[in-house]
């Protein structure tokens, strides 16, 4: 009886010691969230005001904000999802409505999810060898067009999950009514899937919104506010990158600024996808 | 009729046109790469990523710096983020109560949505400092006596470094490699578990013995993703590792890995031989991240099989 009430106490030890170290590890994750997000608030939240928004990049020493890098992202970010977004959904249609048979789905499947987690700083040398280098400048519409492969992944999964999760009976009952199956497609099983396909896009937005390293020469920098996606242009991760190592305090205050910024956004958007389709993703 | 059936192929055709897009996006980086980093392949050969020659007035390039830089932090990554993951996701699955399961499952997942450049400025402004201060000379103290490993553990404490960059990998991956063991130990059907607790094990034996054996595969397969993600991450990086063209026997001292060394260089590449090794750089890590990521994706694969057989 020693002998086993000996071992039922190690037992109970190595369980009780492993399980504290399990709730640790989840402590040390949730620590390194706060940690983030106040060192965040802290450092950035005194950067943020109007002229933030409203004024453009300053020279070192002087006043100004980020206006310039705001519009650049937006309008790169913006284009990155237009190209996207009907790319993304058509190629996930395939994959769910078209896929059953064949080596394209498959293959194209594999490679999809390969691309989601690749590097995002050899898709901006990609774009710089067959765009940037062959045009000889650098322009917003090659950080776009980095941005939307990083984008098209992304919509292409989520938009096959989402349209795998339409009941097949949806599809037959359109189908027995006679319609053809592109109109099955796009008008049942698509509208079907709305909400979850909307949240392929913004999950997309959000992932590209705070690439740095595939704009770094493609679209490079420009301290003034530019429109012209020919051009090169400011942007705000690649403002953010050069204003934080710069030994000027002021372009320090505007880099937390602009982090605040753009983790709060792309964590909202986050959060807002996460719990209104959480049981779906 | 005939119209009908001319839309429904022209919509099927539409759609595998895209989906063939993806592939030709990877087989067009692959092709692209290859072709902007032949001037480097063809001067330099096999020897390339052997050589630790790095100089752009010379013009000898060799990548054998970054891509230590690069393995060497990402070993570091892994050692810390594997156990640190097991316990999350074991967590997650065992011990939590079921109505914090969700919110703290997308917690864990918003550490993954930070953006990099974040980790990058807060690895640099915040964490460095503190590491130099506190942590690096413990470790000195400490592990630094040990014979052999200790030499890891000696030099300049000023928080930059090979090992800081490490860590704060780690801290990026820990979400992805996490929520795949989160899931994959979902997926252990409740009877096996039930069987375990039946015969009155501990919660740890039935993690342990049951649960790890039977989803063994695609916990190497998140792992493996983990690897992929950190050898490819950039910016924070770039912020951390010092960006120093050497190769040094203390991790901490600065290096420089295949991501940050393009981030560095590549806007200002001085000679069109440059361009070209950074190239084969990219070269060199993107095909390392795709055969990682492909291993992964396939480990995963082989568990879910698995689990369809099963039920």
């Amino acid at each position: 009886m020693i002998d086993s009430s000996v071992l039922y106490r190690k037992r109970m030890r190595t369980n009780r010691i492993a399980l504290v170290l399990s709730m640790l590890a989840m402590a040390v994750g949730m620590g390194f969230l706060a940690w983030i997000l106040i060192v965040l608030l802290y450092k950035g939240v005194g950067a943020l005001s109007l002229s933030l928004f409203t004024q453009p990049t300053p020279a070192p020493g002087s006043e100004g904000g980020l206006s310039n890098a705001i519009i650049g992202s937006a309008m790169m970010v913006g284009a990155a999802t237009f190209i996207a977004t009907p790319i993304g959904i058509l190629a996930g249609v395939y994959l769910s409505e078209y896929g059953r048979k064949g080596w394209l789905a498959p293959a194209t499947r594999f490679i999809n999810d390969i691309l989601l987690s690749a590097p995002s700083i050899v898709i901006g040398v990609f774009i710089y060898t067959v765009y940037v280098a062959q045009v000889q400048h650098f322009s917003g519409w090659a950080g776009s067009l980095a941005l939307t492969l990083i984008a098209i992944p992304v919509v292409v999964r989520t938009t096959e999950n989402m349209l795998n999760l339409v009941p097949a009976s949806l599809r037959e009952a359109a189908a027995a009514l006679g319609a053809p199956r592109w109109k099955v497609v796009l008008h049942v099983v698509l509208r079907a899937a709305k909400a979850g396909v909307l949240t392929g896009i913004l999950l997309a937005l959000a992932r590209v919104s705070g690439e740095t390293a595939p704009l770094l020469f493609t679209a490079l920098n420009n301290q003034f506010t530019s429109l012209d996606l020919n051009g090169p242009m400011a942007n705000l991760p690649v403002v953010i990158f050069q204003f934080a190592m710069s030994p000027y305090e002021n372009w320090n205050s505007l880099a937390w600024g602009g982090a605040v910024i753009i983790t709060f956004g792309v964590l909202c958007l986050n959060i807002v996808v996460r719990t209104l389709f959480r049981k779906k993703i | 009729m005939r119209a009908q059936r001319f839309q429904d192929a022209l919509f099927h055709q539409t759609t595998r046109f895209f989906a063939f897009s993806v592939l030709a996006i990877l087989a067009a980086i692959l092709g692209s790469l290859l072709y902007g980093a032949w001037p480097a392949i063809k001067e330099f050969g096999f020897g390339f990523p052997f050589s630790a020659e790095w100089n752009p007035v010379t013009d000898k390039f060799g990548g054998l710096i970054s891509v230590y830089g690069t393995l060497s932090t990402s070993l570091i990554a892994l050692v810390v983020a594997i156990p640190v993951s097991f316990g999350i996701a074991v967590f997650l699955t065992e011990l939590c109560p079921p109505a914090l399961r969700s919110p703290l499952g997308v917690a864990v997942e918003l550490l993954a949505a930070v953006p990099s450049i974040i980790y990058g400025m807060w690895g640099l402004f915040v964490f460095a400092p503190l590491f130099a201060d506190y942590v690096q000379p413990a470790l000195s103290l400490t592990l630094g006596n040990i014979p052999f490993v200790g030499t890891l553990f000696q030099g300049p404490k000023n928080g930059i470094g090979i090992l800081s960059a490490g860590l704060i990998l780690a801290v990026m991956v820990i979400p992805f490699i996490a929520s795949v063991m989160r899931d994959v130990f979902e997926v252990v059907p409740g009877i096996l578990k039930e069987s375990a607790y039946g015969l009155g094990a501990t919660t740890w034996e039935v993690v342990w013995n049951v649960v790890l054996p039977y989803t063994r595969v695609g916990v190497i397969g998140g792992v493996m993703l983990g690897l992929g993600r950190a050898l490819g991450e950039t910016m924070a990086v770039t912020f951390v590792i010092g960006n120093a063209h050497r190769i040094s026997p203390s991790l901490y001292e600065a290096g420089n890995s295949i991501a940050s060394t393009l981030a560095n260089e590549f806007a200002e590449a001085s000679s069109d031989l440059h361009v070209a090794s950074l190239i084969e750089l990219g070269l060199i890590l993107f095909f390392v991240t795709f055969v990682v990521l492909a291993l992964s994706k396939l480990l995963l694969m082989r568990l879910g099989r698995m689990e369809g057989e099963k039920t």
